[in-house]
């Protein structure tokens, strides 16, 4: 088991190391030179000089990419180019707030995905599963900025019962800003909701159709304890790691949801520092989020791999 | 036998199955009726197809959903068990009826422990508290001679050999001593020492539990050992029922005949005899023939089988058959069976060396993938062939025979250049090949071809099987481009396949057809050597039978030399001259196949031949069981590796000394401790027919 | 013999049969004719639409649904069904030509890979996981928002960030039938690499393949509309779906059909395109891979 996480913390910290050296190169990739976006195309040719200077953007990349990586481990994760402020307090709050609104997702899409994949999968091919199956598949098709507005044409702008905007002062606490949280997070789960459902469902209907199945049904057991004992605790051994990966799916939700209700997020943040060019922002926030795509997928594989005996005790 | 004064507990009436599917409803079994008594092991055999499957799950109202019980009644013990509503018959279920199912590794929970597998059957039906009923699943784990029941209680299924699960499942279905058993071919996914010791145990339990039981298997032998009463199933209807003693003396049924004539027989040298076969198929339930539905493939067939479809009759006590020529078949039997055909007359033991394999050789460094291999240690070396010499002579048939994981299939692909030997010698026809196929030449290739065991697996699903069987006769076979198609045909009726066949996909054949064609296949390079790894091991007995009729006329044809890999003793001994026998990697005993099969023999080769069922309830044969299961190859016990397991160890020169290599006679070879003399003097012959069972 | 054998039925056909099976599932059906009605569309769009979509009408501004204007019109009086028609064009040459660049790269790789096995395959694997590591939308992101969104580029990088996916499961195809018995009958008659390679292993991938493409390509049209969204889409004048969404939502309290068509057209083409890929799922692959 301890050999198992480090092989797999051993594969994601070289994985990290990679999606670095690709954040770093594309990001280097803007045309024309760093301090001419800064300084503006009026600058003269000293000051483009002396700012290159000081950016350090006459050394080796090699040596560029180095300092960058060394930096960022250690937490120096440079100034906005912009604003000229510490780009690092300014990911972190808007961090807090991202995280806020993928809890209140995940609490919400989790196990409502599982119970819809479980009903599907009991009722595999009757009108049940044709109706939540064919839903959850329109749904993990459609856009969020899509399902967003039109959440918001009927919810916030017809009914009024929920605010349109989620534009909150970023230092908000979770309690004064659930309100807003609601319809910005169900925009958010109902893609990854269909993608729960769809895959629980399909696992659940294997282990359904299982011999240790048929065999608990035979012993006679009731039908409840053969479906939680017998069936999800091997269904849903899977949708661990389905959940993490679809980690991936939420954060790009995340970034689309926050630019459709004006929610001080990284997502938020990450937009306004494309559009400014500001090439230092996007550097540290493509690199968090990498990490705590990394990170919650190494917990699936730790969390699979405590539930699972076959890894658990070696095979 | 002594059954028939106890108590029915399970008694079927006109049972109808069906199925909905989308070409309309299946009617999967028919009229079925059956009584299985007290204490009685009743036998229901079948092939694949036959609907037996179905009605053991019709029996207890388990089918898929697609399926339904459309008339008919099942009694249990005085309840009607049509009349239970869902909640009543999941009391039934686990208390009164239980169910021991085929794949072991299967049907056990991967993430519940054993032990709580079996106790939870306790708590629900016997209401027990939960240290009672783990004392109880300790209790069970004893009777069915686990090990160490403590420790096996607290493991899971993956930690644990397929022998092991069997007998926990076992445990498990006896928990709540049922009145009514099912065991749907509970042997069959285990090697043949495994099965013989888990029958040994089924029959001792039964006796002392007293439970009914019905038996469902395709293994006439195992029905002949543990069964009281057998039933024959075809296309979903019983064809014959009776006492054991009465259907395998007296069989009244032409399928029975023909069941029994394609099985080969260890006990019988009928090598030079052609196994009886079936020919056709089981038909659809949908497309039933008119008259007696086995009547096409019948070889007593006349006009009255066209017109009328007989119900079971009683034409003996206690003896059902529903063929209305019974009389004609039971005449049949003395005269028809025995049409000798000698296959082999020729004495090869001079013949030219084809295959000769010295020394070989197989390690596998066991290691995991790529980058991962950084955080683990060092490689483990697993020894799947060590030291194994073979020759083959033209004309002549080799087995090779061993249980699952001796090494027969390894060697055998080293032989093809599929794995490459670590170390040894490969001389074909006195040239010495290299280990790799890659670096075969042409000429070589065309020697040596192969059939392969899954036929489902060795014919690609996206090319005509025509063009499968021609691609190697344009690439190896010297045949001009405009005669392939003619030779494709031709080959097709070698192995009995209308030619039309050509263009159909693998999917539209049957398996034993998919497995004709790559036969066709490996032919068509006209090689010298054919490897024939476990060709007939998928698939069932009478087109075993016909398969292998087929590949013992092709050689006496084309005087091809076999190398024939399996772990069917009965199959090696009807198909091969010589016999090789293989455990944990390494050569045991070789010889011709008469002596191989005459003391004295190797101890392990007769814990093999004492473990194989005869479908012959009149034979006794001595019981010679092996405990434990096959030691793992990446840690092979020292001295003899057979020493774990031999119930003929002597001592400590078996731990310690590798065995020596003793000549019984030019031609056969026993690698043991023991010297010839004790082992011909303790050993007696394979069965022997047992006099106070005769009638 | 000979007359049992050819007696024995061949199972009704394979047609027949999945078109009985796919009327049990509708969803199937609808996505069938959804898509069929796009591809109708915008191959005969240009022909049809009554408007061209940059017309600007201001005299017309912000009108509702009528007999001139299908859809209404926007906020410079433009024929909003002219505009959908017409980014529908551009949906499927951009999401399409991405998806078949995936597709053809993903292949390729997946092939080489799969069958070279070994060091290749690690290395290229290895790679993939990296790639798989940032979420698309991010790496689409950064990479437009530094080269600029052009069409080409959009396609690019549709093409690219999908190869990952495709790569794998045609890997694990090819894995699976490497392993076959076939491959091996193939090798003891001396066939070639390129032999087994293109005409053993290839026809097996291509339905699994297929059913890759399609799901591909209903992701391939949900990041192109979500990068419209945030304006990292096909740049104006040209009608991108997503930045008419963007656009509208100014003017959503006076004239919400402005949004809500073009929203609902995203909405009808997304789902029936997914429905067709469920649906060659089950044909194409009875019984076989789930999720």
């Amino acid at each position: 088991m301890i050999a198992y996480i480090l092989r797999r913390l051993g594969m994601i910290l070289l994985t990290m190391l990679l999606a670095s050296v690709i954040i770093f190169s594309v990001t280097q990739l803007l045309p024309g030179d760093v301090a001419h976006v800064i300084l503006g195309q009026f600058a003269t040719p000293q000051a483009v000089e002396n700012l290159r200077e000081e950016l350090g953007l006459n050394r080796p990349i090699i040596v560029q990419y180095w300092d960058w990586l060394t930096s960022f481990i250690r937490g120096d994760w440079g100034i906005s180019m912009v604003s000229r402020l510490e780009v690092r307090p300014m990911i972190m709050e808007r961090l807090r707030n991202s995280l806020m609104l993928a809890s209140v997702s995940l609490l919400f899409y989790v196990p409502l995905g599982i119970l819809l994949g479980v009903i599907a999968a009991l009722n595999e091919d009757r009108l049940a599963d044709q109706a939540i199956s064919g839903i959850s598949m329109a749904f993990a098709g459609l856009p969020e900025f899509v399902t967003g507005l039109i959440l918001i044409g009927i919810l916030a702008i017809s009914l009024d019962i929920l605010p349109a905007n989620s534009s909150i002062e970023p230092q908000t606490s979770f309690k004064e800003a659930f309100p807003f949280l609601i319809l910005p997070a169900i925009t958010v789960s109902l893609t990854s909701l269909g993608y729960i459902a769809r895959m629980t469902r399909s696992s659940t209907i294997d282990v359904l159709r299982a011999d240790y199945t048929r065999a608990a049904d035979m012993k006679g057991l009731p039908r409840w304890q053969v479906l939680t004992k017998h069936v999800l605790r091997n269904s849903l051994l899977p949708t661990v790691t389905v959940v993490a990966m679809g980690i991936g799916w939420l954060i790009g939700g995340l970034i689309v949801t926050e630019a459709v209700f004006g929610y001080p997020g990284v997502g938020r943040l990450l937009i306004y520092g494309i559009q400014r060019r500001d090439l230092i922002l996007i550097q540290a926030i493509s690199m968090l989020i990498v990490a705590v795509y990394s990170f919650s997928n190494l917990a699936a594989d730790i969390l699979y791999g405590i539930l699972n005996p076959r890894i658990r005790l070696g095979g | 036998m002594a059954t028939d004064d106890k108590p029915t507990v399970l008694e079927v009436k006109n049972l109808w199955v069906s199925y909905a599917t989308d070409d309309g409803p299946l009617n999967t079994v028919r009229n079925v009726s059956m009584k299985i008594r007290r204490g009685e092991i009743y036998g229901l055999v079948g092939e694949s197809g036959s609907g037996k499957t179905t009605l053991a799950r019709a029996l207890v109202r388990y089918l898929p959903r697609n399926g339904s019980i459309t008339s008919g009644s099942i009694s249990l013990a005085g309840t009607d068990l049509l009349a239970l509503s869902p909640g009543e018959l999941r009391k039934v279920w686990g208390a009164r009826v239980t169910m021991v199912h085929q794949d072991p590794s299967k049907a056990i929970n991967p993430s519940i422990t054993v032990g709580e597998q079996i106790a939870e059957m306790a708590r629900v039906h016997l209401g027990m508290s939960r240290a009672q009923a783990r004392h109880k699943a300790l209790e069970m784990l004893e009777k069915v001679q686990l090990p160490d029941p403590e420790s096996v209680a607290g493991r899971y299924a993956h930690q644990l050999s397929g022998g092991m699960l069997q007998r926990i499942l076992i445990a498990t279905a006896l928990t709540t001593n049922p009145q009514f058993l099912i065991m749907d071919e509970p042997t069959t996914a285990l090697d043949v020492t495994t099965e013989a010791v888990i029958l040994d145990l089924v029959r001792d339990l039964l006796r002392e539990y007293q439970t009914a039981v019905l038996y469902i298997t395709h293994n006439l032998g195992v029905v002949a050992r543990i069964c009281d009463r057998v039933g024959v199933m075809y296309a979903g209807e019983i064809m014959e029922e009776g006492s054991i003693q009465r259907v395998f003396t007296h069989k009244l049924h032409p399928y029975t005949l023909g069941l029994l004539g394609c099985v080969p027989r260890i006990d019988i040298d009928k090598r030079d005899i052609t196994l009886h076969t079936i020919p056709g198929h089981i038909p659809r339930p949908d497309a039933l023939p008119e008259g007696c539905i086995f009547g096409p493939r019948c070889t007593f067939n006349d006009n009255t089988c066209h017109q009328t479809r007989n119900p079971l009759m009683e034409v003996e006590p206690e003896h059902f058959t529903i063929c209305g020529r019974w009389a004609d078949v039971e005449k049949s039997i003395r005269e028809d069976f025995a049409q000798e055909k000698a296959i082999k007359a020729l004495d090869q033991k001079d013949a030219p060396l084809v295959l000769d394999a010295r020394n070989i050789e197989k390690q596998f460094k066991l290691r995991r993938s790529g980058l991962s291999n950084l955080f683990s240690w060092k490689p483990e070396v697993v020894r799947a062939v060590d030291n194994v010499s073979i020759r083959v002579r033209k004309g002549a048939t080799m087995g090779i025979v061993g249980e699952s994981g001796c090494g027969k299939t390894t060697f055998a692909r080293c032989i093809a250049g599929f794995e490459q030997a670590t170390s040894g010698d490969i001389f074909l026809e006195g040239e010495a090949l290299p280990y790799s196929i890659a670096k075969r030449s042409k000429s070589t290739l065309k020697k040596i071809q192969l059939v392969f065991q899954n036929p489902d697996a060795s014919l690609n699903p996206q090319h005509p099987v025509g063009q499968s069987v021609g691609r190697p006769l344009a690439l190896l076979g010297n045949v001009l481009q405009s005669e392939i198609d003619q030779c494709v045909r031709e080959l097709f009726e070698a192995v009995n396949l209308p030619a039309d066949y050509v263009n159909r996909l693998p999917h539209e054949l049957s398996g034993g057809e998919k497995q004709r064609v790559a036969i066709a296949r490996a032919f068509a390079a006209d090689p010298e050597l054919m490897i024939l790894d476990e060709p007939i091991s998928s698939l069932d007995v009478s087109v075993q039978a016909s398969l292998m009729n087929m590949l013992a006329e092709l050689q006496k044809v084309k005087g091809t030399a076999y190398l024939f890999i399996s772990h069917d003793l009965a199959a090696v001994r009807h198909l091969s001259d010589w016999i090789a026998v293989v455990y944990l990697g390494r050569l045991w005993e070789i010889g011709s196949a008469e002596d191989v099969f005459t003391p004295p023999y190797h101890p392990y080769t007769e814990a093999l031949l004492s473990a194989i069922p005869i479908p012959d309830p009149n034979i006794h044969q001595e019981r010679i069981r092996l405990q434990g299961s096959v030691p793992s190859a990446v840690n092979i016990p020292s001295g003899c590796r057979f020493h774990t397991r031999c119930p003929r160890k002597i001592g400590p020169i078996c731990e310690n000394e590798e065995p020596p290599w003793q000549n019984v006679h030019r031609f056969h070879s026993i690698c043991c401790h023991i010297p010839l003399e004790e082992l011909t003097a303790m050993q007696v012959p394979v069965a022997s027919e047992t006099e106070e069972e005769q009638q | 013999m000979q007359n049992i054998l050819t007696a024995r039925q061949i199972p009704a056909s394979r047609i027949s049969r999945t078109i009985k099976r796919l009327r049990r599932y509708p969803a199937t059906l609808i996505g069938f004719t959804l898509v069929g009605i796009f591809i109708l569309m915008a191959i005969i769009g240009p022909w049809i639409t009554p408007y061209g979509f940059s017309d600007q009408d201001l005299s017309n501004r912000l009108q509702p649904a009528s007999a001139e204007h299908w859809f209404g019109t926007d906020q410079f009086g433009r024929d909003i069904f002219s505009r959908v028609l017409a980014g529908s064009r551009d949906v499927f040459t951009i999401a399409g030509s991405g998806t078949l660049l995936a597709v053809l790269m993903g292949l390729t790789l997946g092939m080489v890979s799969g069958y070279l096995g070994g060091a290749a395959d690690e290395i290229l694997m290895r790679f993939m996981d990296v790639l798989l590591s940032i979420p698309p939308l991010l790496l689409a992101m950064i990479i437009l928002g530094t080269v600029g969104p052009s069409r080409l580029n959009i396609v690019l990088v549709v093409g690219f960030l999908y190869i990952p996916m495709v790569a794998r499961v045609v890997r694990s195809v090819v894995l699976d039938i490497k392993t076959r018995e076939f491959i091996e009958a193939a090798k003891m008659r001396g066939e070639n690499s390129g032999y087994i390679l293109f005409r053993e292993i290839l026809p097996n991938v291509l339905p699994p393949l297929a059913v890759e493409a399609s799901m591909r390509f209903s992701y391939s049209i949900f990041l192109v509309a979500s990068l419209g969204f945030l304006g990292l889409g096909v740049q104006p004048p040209s009608p991108d779906w997503g930045m008419m969404v963007s656009e509208a939502r100014t003017w959503y309290n006076q004239a919400p059909w402005v949004l809500l068509y073009p929203a609902g057209t995203i909405a009808l083409l997304v789902v029936g395109v997914a429905f067709t890929s469920d649906g060659l799922r089950r044909m194409l692959l009875p019984g076989g891979v789930s999720g």
